[in-house]
């Protein structure tokens, strides 16, 4: 085998490889939408679980999902954008700013189940709340705000220097040209990384097991109290959310009708990851697009 | 109020006011305060789990050397519980070093082919792929892997299903992606000159993959790959499902074994909260975390050694 | 302008929120019995129950008949696990908590704080794939199947395959109950698989050739696709739990700390009535507790009623 033919060799075998991902993802996307989609109906996503009987739908579950994600939303934005704007426009080359990597770089690399026992601990154990929507939401953050971190520092990063430099040649301080030069440009970035973050958010599990809980009250829509324990608003009680029901119904679940559940549970979520996907995609292209036309 | 109204006065560009001086100052608290809880937050979760973990050691008097040497795990045992967790920690690193054989030279040839055979199309085509499949929840795996690969291997391989091999797939499945897109970035941060150069010597493309690119991008590929470890090593539920969490030590691919987050996740529940078999639980916890701190050394001795960035 | 105090406005809510969260935290946890006291009505109070994933939909569905004649109560019924359950409720951070144990048999719980309300019998058994091709086992056979003595079926009398158990995990209820009364004690050797839902290892023992697992009564039913052991000639049926000659059985408990009162009475007090005891626990394949002529205590030990 001369060395032609060994590079066309090579040249197949990573074609083959590339091939073998998309397929692996169409095939996997594709089962799960096409065993999952028939099990679609309205009254799946809407009513609530059953804990025995065949039947149960998914609606409690689906509103805590996007209840939770936005609990820790409301939390990882603010936190992670100060600690991208400090990461990126305060730092100075010194111990703490190495601290702070290293405690992100910690935080990063936390398996998730590790977060949620740190969160049995103490959102749920040492606050006395027990299994509770905040206590997931908190432990969520713990989760996330790693990556908010990163993506807001490197959205300010790459806004251009002259722009920063422009804004404090003409005598602004340093803090408003952040917020007014800065955060601006730097906005679409960050958008696009915090819909990609809400899409792993909504999808995780292993960090709720022990302190949102797998179980969830029967959810009282007409119930509007954010104090009473059947509210949907009610943040002090257990939430289990979609990606945990996969589980739980998979692996302590009595329901006869487990696999009919778990496939149109399943079938939510990636069809929630496909389109958290494409809005990020969308929203940052339309916004680079108002924003270079504008300038 | 004055967070939510600015003043005329601040719409000018020159800001030299007293609103301004005092903003900035307030503006840098914040964000100072936001840093000061990333740290305490990582500080925290480390002090509270290890003082919890070393709880089984310290107050109930479980032999340090025997968790970690000795497969005989019987928490419930009235008369004589012994809390050996070797076979757990064994089956971690099992499917986590098997899964990064499985998902290294596939995740790095994804990689290569986005940047060095078709860079044009082959990144227009694989990027949103890998970005879509790094975006697949834990459990969404997990239960393909119990539905469809599980029956599929009782009935190809034998035995139940249950095993080694289905955790080792799933999880090279899962970190796959994050493999192949850290190596294409790492890839793609190396210098055009040196392909060009090897080019110009008449190399083919393969020769220069193999002799130039790899070698310098070899760094940052193991970092590729560590990171994807990390991930494997503490993927709780996915694995849970699969693998068949059973105790003793495997001596087959086929046979099914048991990890330190399958363990935790199956017992947390049953145990009372302070008992010597709940606070072991915590100690499984603490080999997590203290692994974790290992992978992160590890890559931080990796990136100091490399060569272009 | 409202953008650029994005952030200070959101740090605001963020802290707002913490510190409402803390406030309302304690409430919940500390204050319970004072605020129940203060209410007019004792079926106007909340209460959550808490423990044993089986029991959660017994119990959460009593909570739901209960809730419709009273309006106005709330109890919220979670899942855990039977560790779970008991921390909490010993601590006081739930009212009720449920286990498939004795308190007595868990590590680290104080059980003479702990008032037992027994409310549900469950019976369990060996059950086999069918091609298996036993119906019958001696407790002595059962004991050498699961201490690894029988390697093989026909060993005892049924096909030639390998047996393939399947077990529960470690602090299981189910397991523990099993080991005790079926195995009297024996430790099970691992197995095929280690499985914590009764689903999935019904369903693994009806794919696996071989195989024997554990399950309650009600996951032997005719169309299930496996065969359920008598053992000793015993058949595993409720008349005979109820009589005291299937031996394999354990109460499911609601635990409260100390005596019972206001809505924790009236709902343990609603979930021993005919209503509950009499079709809702037999419709979910339990054995009501009330029609037990035998009592059985926390150390094994057995008497007639």
């Amino acid at each position: 085998m001369n060395s032609r033919q060994r590079d066309q060799l090579a040249t197949l075998v990573f074609y083959s490889i590339a091939a073998g991902i998309t397929a692996l993802l169409f095939g996997l996307i594709g089962y799960m939408l096409y065993q999952g989609f028939p099990k679609l109906t309205l009254d799946f996503l809407t009513s609530p679980s059953s804990s025995f009987k065949a039947g149960g739908g998914i609606g409690s579950q689906l509103f805590n999902s996007f209840y939770i994600l936005v609990l820790t939303m409301l939390f990882t934005i603010p936190l992670g954008l100060g600690g991208g704007i400090y990461m990126a426009e305060y730092a100075r080359d010194n111990k703490l700013t190495s601290t702070i990597r290293t405690c992100i770089e910690v935080l990063a690399s936390l398996p998730s189940i590790v977060i949620g026992m740190f969160g049995l601990l103490v959102f749920v154990n040492l606050t006395g709340w027990g299994y509770t929507m905040i206590g997931g939401a908190l432990a969520l953050t713990v989760f996330n705000l790693p990556v908010m971190v990163r993506v807001c520092e490197d959205a300010l990063r790459s806004v251009p220097r002259e722009q920063k430099e422009a804004s404090l040649a003409l005598g602004l301080t340093h803090w408003h040209s952040i917020k007014t030069v800065l955060l601006p440009a730097a906005f679409p970035g960050i958008l696009t990384g915090a819909i990609l973050a809400s899409g792993r958010v909504f999808g995780e599990a292993a960090s709720l097991l022990f302190t949102a809980g797998i179980t969830t009250p029967t959810l009282d829509f007409g119930n509007w109290n954010p104090f009473d324990s059947v509210s949907p608003l009610n943040i002090f009680r257990p939430a289990e959310t979609l990606a945990v029901h996969i589980w739980s119904v998979n692996t302590q679940g009595l329901i006869p009708d487990v696999r009919a559940v778990a496939d149109g549970s399943a079938a939510v979520l990636i069809l929630a990851v496909l389109v958290f996907n494409l809005l990020a995609r969308w929203i940052g292209s339309l916004l680079h697009k108002k924003i270079t036309a504008q300038a | 109020m004055d967070g939510n109204t600015v003043r005329a006065s601040s719409r000018l560009l020159k800001s030299t006011n007293k609103t301004a001086l005092h903003l900035e100052r307030r503006g840098k608290m914040t964000v100072m305060v936001c840093a000061f809880l990333i740290i305490s937050a990582a500080l925290s979760i480390t002090i509270f789990l290890t003082v919890k973990g070393l709880d089984a050691f310290l107050e109930n008097g479980v032999s340090i050397v025997d968790f970690l040497s000795s497969t005989n795990w019987n928490p419930t045992d009235h008369k004589s519980p012994t809390y050996g967790a070797l076979s757990f920690i064994f089956g971690s690193f099992l499917v986590t070093i098997l899964a990064a054989c499985l998902a290294a030279p596939l995740g790095i040839g994804c990689a290569i082919f986005m940047t060095e055979i078709a860079p044009s199309w082959g990144k227009k085509v694989l990027q949103p792929v890998i970005e879509l499949l790094v975006g697949v929840p834990s459990v969404v795996y997990g239960f393909i892997g119990l539905s469809v690969l599980v029956p599929f291997l009782r009935s190809v391989v034998g035995g139940q299903g249950f095993s080694v091999l289905a955790g080792t797939l799933v999880l090279a499945v899962m970190i796959l992606p994050t493999v192949a897109s850290i190596a294409a970035d790492g890839l793609n941060s190396l210098p055009g000159g040196l392909r060009e150069g090897s080019f110009a010597l008449g190399a083919t493309r393969w020769q220069t993959i193999w002799r130039v690119v790899l070698p310098a991008a070899m760094p940052t590929l193991l970092t590729a790959i560590v990171l994807g470890m990390a991930r494997a090593f503490g993927e709780a539920l996915a694995v849970q499902m699969v693998i068949g969490n059973v105790r003793t030590l495997p001596e087959a691919l086929t046979d099914p074994a048991a990890t330190l987050t399958t363990i935790i996740t199956l017992n947390m529940g049953h145990t009372t909260f302070g008992s010597t078999e709940n606070n072991v639980l915590w100690s499984l916890a603490l080999i997590l975390l203290a692994m974790s701190f290992f992978f992160i050394l590890f890559i931080r001795y990796l990136s100091s050694r490399r060569k272009f960035s | 302008m409202m953008k650029k105090m994005k952030s200070v406005y959101l740090l605001a809510v963020l802290a707002l929120m913490l510190v409402v969260s803390t406030a309302c935290g304690n409430k919940n946890g500390d204050n319970k019995a004072a605020s129940a006291g203060d209410k007019s009505s004792s079926s106007s109070e909340s209460m959550v129950i808490s423990g044993s994933s089986a029991m959660q939909p017994l119990v959460a569905a009593s909570a739901e008949e209960f809730k419709k004649q009273n309006p106005k109560a709330d109890i919220q019924v979670q899942a855990g696990g039977s560790g779970t359950g008991l921390s909490q409720v010993s601590q006081g951070a739930v009212k009720i908590g449920n286990s498939d144990v004795f308190a007595e048999e868990k590590e680290g719980i104080a059980a003479d704080q702990l008032v037992d309300h027994k409310i549900a019998v469950v019976g369990m058994s060996a059950a086999v794939n069918p091609e298996v091709g036993l119906k019958d086992i001696s407790k002595e056979n059962l004991i050498k199947v699961f201490t690894g003595k029988v390697k093989n079926w026909k060993e005892i009398g049924g096909k030639d395959q390998k047996v393939a158990l399947i077990n529960r995990p470690d602090s299981s209820g189910t397991r523990a109950t099993f080991v005790k009364y079926a195995l009297d004690g024996n430790k099970p050797v691992e197995g095929a698989a280690t499985e914590d839902s009764s689903n999935t290892v019904q369903k693994l023992i009806k794919e696996t050739p071989g195989a024997i697992g554990y399950l309650a009564f009600s996951y032997f039913k005719e169309n299930s696709g496996i065969t359920p052991l008598s053992i000793n000639g015993v058949a595993p049926k409720a008349e005979n739990v109820i009589d005291g000659k299937f031996p394999i059985w354990a109460y499911e408990h609601s635990y409260t700390k100390g005596e019972p009162k206001g809505l924790e009475k009236e709902f343990l007090d609603y979930m021993m009535s005919d209503a509950i005891q009499g079709e809702l626990i037999p419709s979910q394949g339990y054995i009501a507790v009330s029609k037990m002529k035998v009592e059985r205590d926390a150390k094994g030990k057995i008497t007639k009623k």
